[in-house]
């Protein structure tokens, strides 16, 4: 027996500590980068050319919106009758309307009323969208029957026929603030839907039962961690209708229930040059580009947000 | 089925009543005359106003007055327009051409829309699914009054294709541009909607299943995919319907088509505030109606819908 050569015994049975200390088994990876959803959004925002073209425009329409005398020295309501639906000169890029007003000079002083009307109408409704959508969606129950029928019945009204009908009533007080109250009022509630549907799915996650076992009140859960969690679309449906407001604003104005003529904004002057239409076709053309490219910059940022949030359509692109 | 309409019309009255509320306060409650402040700058005839007051009933209680307002519309009393027609009137003689007009804007935008909308999904990611989506986003930003002024200007005034304004009758030939200005508006939203059903419905097993038993592309691509894409499509359509009331509006205006929203669009131009009442509450009506209509074809069409609750 003794004869027989020792079995040989495994080296490491059991792994040793000092090869991995338990400290480093729990410790978090400090190299690793973090990760939430606006990090992950960020990193594939910026990737995207069409985040960059419609961040130019947006930052663009800003500048000129806030300092427009940087970018046209003309007066724009420096007007010579000889000039009407002038061709343009060289100081003169886009010619001169029916007036004799220089085009670019109306179009760059015109940025800033279109972009505050925008504005308006987004802080309203998004303000209005967050009260009801959130309250709607987070207590259920008899509230959010009475808050969504309220929504349902300022949804089935058109906003613009509905602005049509307050801006006919307030015909004498037709300005910047007036538009963007009656654009809102009705454009609210497509904020509260998208909300409330959110907020229905993020309140059963675990982090707010496990805020719940905490005993933090109702209203805290919904002010810290509900509407935190469900903010992103509304991001989304907010920077699309912000060129939507523009838009309508617009429209209003083009069918002269707008802002009155002595208001310079694009809506206005597309709706003057639209019996010119034959003879001087660049008074109506430069202002709806204008507008237009506004507007599509938006609904870009809207998309590209929109795909970055959401990564089902990221899957889809 | 009984059940699901009777619930859905039930559902419907609290919005008729709100909804034609609303424009009724947004009228008359306000201080002031809201008779002299719809006419805004302008001093109207004073037998016009003694006949408006009496249509609106201004010498009652403003509650009284709603409900008197709200049993004429049940009546299918509109009122009358600011020349003296009965609006029901003006609206027998217009609405078959805004119908017209509308069906063969639907008509365009479905079968564009779903046919590029298709080929955009089956080929994602390709030069024509990338020109398809951009295209599609430039005509979601271009306002419709912009729109129909540069179609105007390009088939109308340079190339001499179409009529820029619609003769009397409005006949189809004339009506076919401005029922494809229109259609632009809706039309990019249902080319990205049925890209992105089509995409995924592309990826359900039941595609898969065809792909396996070895059908050819020519059948699982119509039978499979599309009319499994096309619910939210359909859906998407039915709710759009207000901006194709709004679009109308300024599409016959601009091309002077004779239909409803001319009418209402020369109510605002002239600033006869008491006809654009009437004709935003009928448009409204009309919109609730179709509305419900569709949805009442959902319930028949698809049984899942009919018995949720």
């Amino acid at each position: 027996m003794s004869n027989n050569p020792p079995t040989p015994t495994p080296k490491h049975f059991v792994a040793p500590l000092e090869e991995t200390p338990l400290v480093a088994i729990d410790a978090v990876n400090v190299g690793e980068r973090k990760s939430n959803l606006w990090i992950d959004a960020w990193r594939d925002m910026r990737r995207r050319p069409m985040f960059w073209i419609s961040a130019a425009i947006i930052l663009l329409v800003v500048v000129v919106a806030l300092f427009p005398n940087l970018f046209s020295q003309i007066d724009p309501r420096e007007c010579v009758l000889s000039n009407s639906n002038g061709a343009p000169t060289g100081a003169h890029l886009l010619g001169f309307n029916k007036q004799g007003c220089d085009v670019f000079s109306r179009i760059i002083h015109g940025t800033s009323t279109s972009l505050s009307v925008g504005i308006i109408v987004v802080i309203l409704t998004t303000v209005l969208g967050i009260l009801f959508g959130a309250f709607a969606g987070f207590y259920g129950g008899w509230l959010d029957s009475i808050l969504s029928r309220a929504g349902d019945i300022f949804f089935s009204i058109p906003y613009i026929l509905a602005a049509v009908v307050i801006m006919s009533v307030f015909s004498a007080y037709r300005n910047v603030f007036v538009i963007a109250l009656a654009i809102g009022i009705f454009a609210w509630p497509s904020t509260a839907r998208v909300l409330r549907a959110e907020i229905l799915r993020v309140k059963n996650a675990d982090f707010v039962m496990a805020s719940r076992a905490l005993g933090v009140s109702n209203f805290k859960i919904l002010l810290r961690h509900v509407l935190p969690n469900s903010i992103a679309p509304v991001i989304v449906v907010t920077t699309i209708s912000l060129g939507a407001a523009i838009v309508a604003e617009a429209t209003l104005s083009f069918l002269g229930v707008g802002l009155p003529n002595t208001t310079m904004s694009w809506g206005n002057d597309i709706s003057a040059a639209q019996t010119d239409l034959r003879t001087a076709p660049q008074t109506l053309i430069y202002p709806s580009i204008a507008l237009s490219v506004t507007v599509l910059a938006f609904i870009m940022m809207g998309e590209v947000v929109r795909d970055a949030l959401d990564p089902k359509a990221r899957a889809q692109r | 089925m009984a059940g699901y309409i009777f619930r859905r019309l039930l559902q419907a009255l609290p919005v008729l009543v709100g909804t034609t509320f609303l424009i009724y306060f947004m009228v008359f409650a306000m201080p002031g005359d809201p008779l002299l402040a719809l006419f805004g700058d302008k001093t109207p005839n004073p037998a016009v106003l003694e006949r408006l007051r009496e249509q609106y009933h201004l010498d009652q209680p403003f509650i009284v007055q709603y409900f008197l307002y709200l049993g004429g519309i049940l009546r299918g009393d509109f009122g009358t327009s600011f020349s003296g027609e009965p609006v029901t009137d003006i609206l027998a003689r217009t609405f078959p051409v805004t119908i017209r007009l509308a069906l063969m804007a639907l008509f365009i935008e479905f079968v564009l829309g779903v046919l590029i909308g298709l080929i955009s999904g089956l080929r994602k990611g390709k030069l024509f699914d990338a020109s398809a989506l951009v295209i599609s986003l430039i005509l979601i930003s271009l306002p419709i009054f912009v729109i129909a002024f540069v179609a105007q200007f390009i088939f109308g005034i340079q190339l001499g294709w179409a009529r820029t304004t619609v003769s009397a009758g409005a006949p189809i030939q004339d009506l076919i541009l401005p029922a494809f200005v229109l259609a632009s508006i809706t039309f990019a939203q249902i080319v990205r909607l049925t890209r992105s059903s089509v995409i995924e419905t592309q990826s359900l097993d039941f595609v898969r299943t065809a792909y396996g038993k070895g059908l050819s592309r020519r059948r699982i691509i119509p039978v499979h995919i599309l009319r499994n894409s096309l619910i939210p499509v359909v859906t998407y359509a039915a709710t759009d319907f207000g901006v194709l009331l709004v679009g109308a509006t300024v599409t016959e205006g601009i091309f002077n088509v004779p239909g409803v929203g001319r009418t209402l669009y020369q109510a605002i131009i002239r600033g006869e505030g008491p006809t654009v009442v009437s004709f935003v509450t009928v448009m409204v009506l009309i919109y609730l109606v179709v509305n419900l209509v569709v949805d009442l074809l959902y319930g028949l069409l698809d049984p899942r819908i009919r018995y949720v609750k």
